[in-house]
């Protein structure tokens, strides 16, 4: 039996954690907002491609499947290393984040020498309109997915010093959470601009 | 470890595997083309949006008030008409900006569909 100080102070971490993850929720919302305008901008300026080339002559699709892949696997495992933290296994909490961070990491490389390759074929995001709505919304997608990396590597710091103490926990669901949203994401931003482009 | 919730995210990963590929295979496989092919692959994308959201986010689990949900569902209005909003609109200036010469060959392209 806990005394009722101990239960005092869990039901408080509790309440915080469950304040942090609404809080953490909305801003999600908000991000949803941000990348529905950059997909109102890419579906608008998606024909003006003022002489230069269209999505279909572009996009390399077996290519964009592979990262696609990865990124999937990436959330899942990453939802699966989130409950192993949860069950207190601390190294395989470990291995999993770091598998999931490989395999972002994958996703990440992948998607720079795409942009690399196109910008030295001289299709860069001054081409044309619909070069430049590529780039801003995938781009910002893949922003967000270093920004992820970088957390995740400072969570794997802090969880192989400190351990998973409450605190940690809550950070590594929150972390879990914005990989799940960036994943839901990159469903639309694979299925609108790459499948619907090739598409036409 | 908790092996239900193991289950489940693999369930989710499957079927989002599964609704990736179908469409990817539609897409380069099938001889569906036009609109039904992109009615199919936005299907198959919100599907997979479904599966996510309630296998990875766990959204419509919170006890009530359920703040999660509804603020999504808010969200969501305010996403398509931003979105829908902006493609009508912009559709509609781009019509009524076209140049004499493009105005013509829109109108004979859109008159060769037959109604």
């Amino acid at each position: 039996m806990s005394s009722p100080i101990v239960r005092g102070q869990q039901d408080e971490l509790q309440a915080r954690s469950e304040r942090a993850h609404i809080g953490f929720w909305i801003y999600l919302m908000t991000d949803c907002m941000l990348f529905a305008s950059l997909f109102a901008v890419y579906a608008v300026l998606k024909n003006n491609t003022f002489g230069g080339p269209s999505g279909a002559e572009i996009f390399e699709m077996p290519f964009v499947l592979v990262e696609t892949l990865l990124l999937l696997t990436s959330s899942f495992v990453c939802g699966i290393a989130l409950l192993a933290a949860k069950a207190g296994k601390k190294s395989l909490a470990l291995a999993l984040f770091s598998a999931t961070f490989l395999l972002g990491l994958g996703f990440l490389a992948m998607e720079i020498s795409e942009f690399s390759k196109l910008v030295s074929e001289g299709y860069g995001w001054q081409r044309s309109g619909f070069l430049s709505a590529f780039f801003v919304l995938v781009g910002t997608h893949g922003l967000h997915i270093l920004i992820g990396l970088l957390w995740m590597a400072v969570m794997m710091v802090r969880v192989a010093q400190r351990g998973l103490n409450p605190h940690n926990l809550r950070r590594l669901s929150l972390l879990a959470l914005f990989w799940h949203f960036l994943d839901i994401v990159w469903i639309f931003i694979f299925t609108i601009v790459y499948l619907m482009g090739v598409a036409s | 470890m908790n092996m239900k919730q193991v289950s489940r995210y693999s369930a989710g990963f499957v079927g989002s595997v599964l609704l990736t590929l179908a469409a990817y295979l539609l897409v380069t496989q099938s001889s569906v083309t036009g609109a039904p092919l992109l009615v199919a692959i936005v299907v198959l994308a919100i599907v997979q949006l479904i599966v996510q959201l309630v296998c990875f986010l766990h959204l419509g689990e919170e006890d009530t008030p359920r703040w999660r949900l509804w603020s999504f569902v808010a969200i969501t209005g305010a996403l398509l008409l931003i979105v829908f909003g902006s493609i009508w609109i912009m559709n509609n200036l781009s019509y009524n900006m076209m140049p004499h010469h493009e105005a013509d060959e829109y109108m004979i392209k859109e008159s060769n569909k037959g109604f």
